[in-house]
């Protein structure tokens, strides 16, 4: 059966935020939520701006509500509110993010180089992720930071980040200069839609990162391998020397024991043997001259994210196949000199 | 019975399908790349199809005031007569790799034409 009946169907519930809102038939979600007083975000009301996106939490926003979002909004539950014509009751949250910071302790400390450093947090309260997501952390005096997840949740009880030490950052020079195992800090999250996304598991990977960049991109090749996907997983680490592939050794050994997996180490600065002495994402492009098919994840410095993205769509890729979190410029500024 | 030329060459089935081969061509033109700015392509692909959608005699989402609004502040910088040229230039060639039987091909071309006085803001 499809459409909604006329007179004789009970009216359509939606609830948010504790309040209980009819919606008549042939009425959007938006529309309903608006004539109620509920202000929504919004703009188009096309289904093309994504400004009126929310988070549908029980029932069924269907399938036109979600038409065009990407595969990672869609099993998260966001909607387009003005697209959303609801067949039954709905519960809804707004799409942003709640501000609810959540305590964790630190499990672990382990440097990985003299740059970048593992940390092992235990949320002390259920945390529900998918590798590759960021969490927000925050450090001394409120300051907050974004970190992105490398963990496997069915493999590690702790969520484990890659953190890279900034000339005078606040945040990174606390997490390698004061932090211990056991204190508590506290977490914000997770966000991104920067995850692998099960359902095609021949789809040939891409996966491009510099840095730090490499969290999210481990979170997600893990993630693909351990859910057995069998396309071809490609990953790109780049730095300028060879002592930014802070995991190499781990990284090889990996592939050597997925035969479908790739790992190819980029020193664009660096002429040491096993290593592609270039950009990680030139690196790839060369290879790869068709990504028409595959799906692409770009994390890492946010110049490189965005031309990289532009290249790979004009390589074939859809875009909603490509994905990128350009993780955060903010612990780049420096502290004002005296 | 009377199909419009929308229903004839496929309706949104045969803008999704231009729309990529139409936004990369346009993308990876020199000429005019710098009008299309590559920092939200998600939302600049969005305007390319329904773009198209109009050009493909679809429901219409344009007047002719939004596209002189939307390319005011291009025309400021610089938009003439050959970059309305070359995107036209790619929207016939996306047509041909679609093979779009001529007929219809030519009254896509004819209602893309007849916008260049708004986008150009004339």
């Amino acid at each position: 059966m499809s459409g909604r009946a006329a007179a004789a169907a009970p009216p359509v519930r939606l609830r948010l935020g504790g309040g209980s809102y009819d919606c008549r038939p042939d009425e959007s979600v938006l529309q309903a939520l608006r004539r109620q007083g509920v202000e929504v975000p919004h703009a188009c009301e096309k289904g093309v701006c994504f400004t009126c996106l929310l988070r549908c939490t029980g029932g069924s926003p269907g399938g036109k509500a979600q038409a065009g979002l990407r595969d990672s909004l869609r099993l998260q539950g966001f909607f387009l509110a003005c697209q959303c014509l609801p067949e039954s009751d709905l519960e809804i949250a707004p799409a942003a993010a709640d501000d609810l910071f959540v305590a964790a302790e630190v499990a672990s400390l382990r440097d990985f180089s003299r740059e970048v450093r593992q940390l092992r947090l235990r949320p002390l309260a259920r945390f529900e992720y998918r590798p590759g997501q960021f969490i927000n952390l925050r450090g001394p005096g409120g300051l907050v930071r974004s970190y992105s997840l490398a963990s496997l949740p069915e493999s590690d009880p702790a969520l484990e980040l890659h953190v890279r030490r900034h000339d005078n950052g606040a945040v990174s020079g606390w997490i390698f200069d004061r932090l211990q195992p056991g204190q508590r800090v506290e977490i914000q999250g997770p966000s991104g839609a920067c995850f692998y996304v099960p359902g095609d598991p021949t789809q040939p990977l891409l996966l491009v990162g510099t840095g730090t960049g490499l969290s999210p991109l481990l979170g997600i090749a893990r993630e693909a391998l351990s859910r057995g996907h069998r396309g071809p997983i490609r990953l790109y680490h780049g730095s300028r020397t060879r002592w930014g592939l802070y995991l190499d050794g781990p990284l090889r050994a990996l592939a050597a024991s997925h035969p479908n997996f790739d790992y190819v180490p980029c020193a664009s600065r660096d002429a040491a043997a096993g290593l592609r002495r270039r950009r990680a994402d030139d690196a790839a492009f060369a290879d790869l001259p068709s990504l028409s098919g595959w799906r692409v994840f770009l994390c890492g410095n946010p110049p490189m994210v965005a031309a990289a993205r532009k290249r790979a769509y004009l390589a074939g890729a859809r875009l909603q196949d490509i994905y990128g979190d350009p993780f955060e410029l903010r612990d780049l500024r420096r502290r004002p000199r005296a | 019975m009377t199909t419009t030329i929308y229903e004839q060459l496929g309706g949104d089935a045969a803008v999704d399908a231009a729309v990529d081969i139409f936004y990369r061509k346009v993308l990876s033109d020199p000429r005019i790349s710098r009008f299309f700015d590559a920092t939200d392509m998600d939302a600049q692909r969005a305007k390319q199809k329904a773009f198209l959608a109009m050009a493909f005699g679809g429901p219409n989402r344009y007047t002719g005031r939004d596209l002189r609004s939307a390319h005011a502040a291009l025309v400021k910088n610089g938009l003439d007569d050959s970059h309305f040229d070359a995107v036209a230039g790619h929207l016939q060639a996306t047509l041909d790799e679609l093979k779009v039987p001529a007929a219809l091909s030519q009254q896509v071309m004819a209602i893309a034409a007849s916008t260049r006085g708004d986008v150009l803001g004339r």
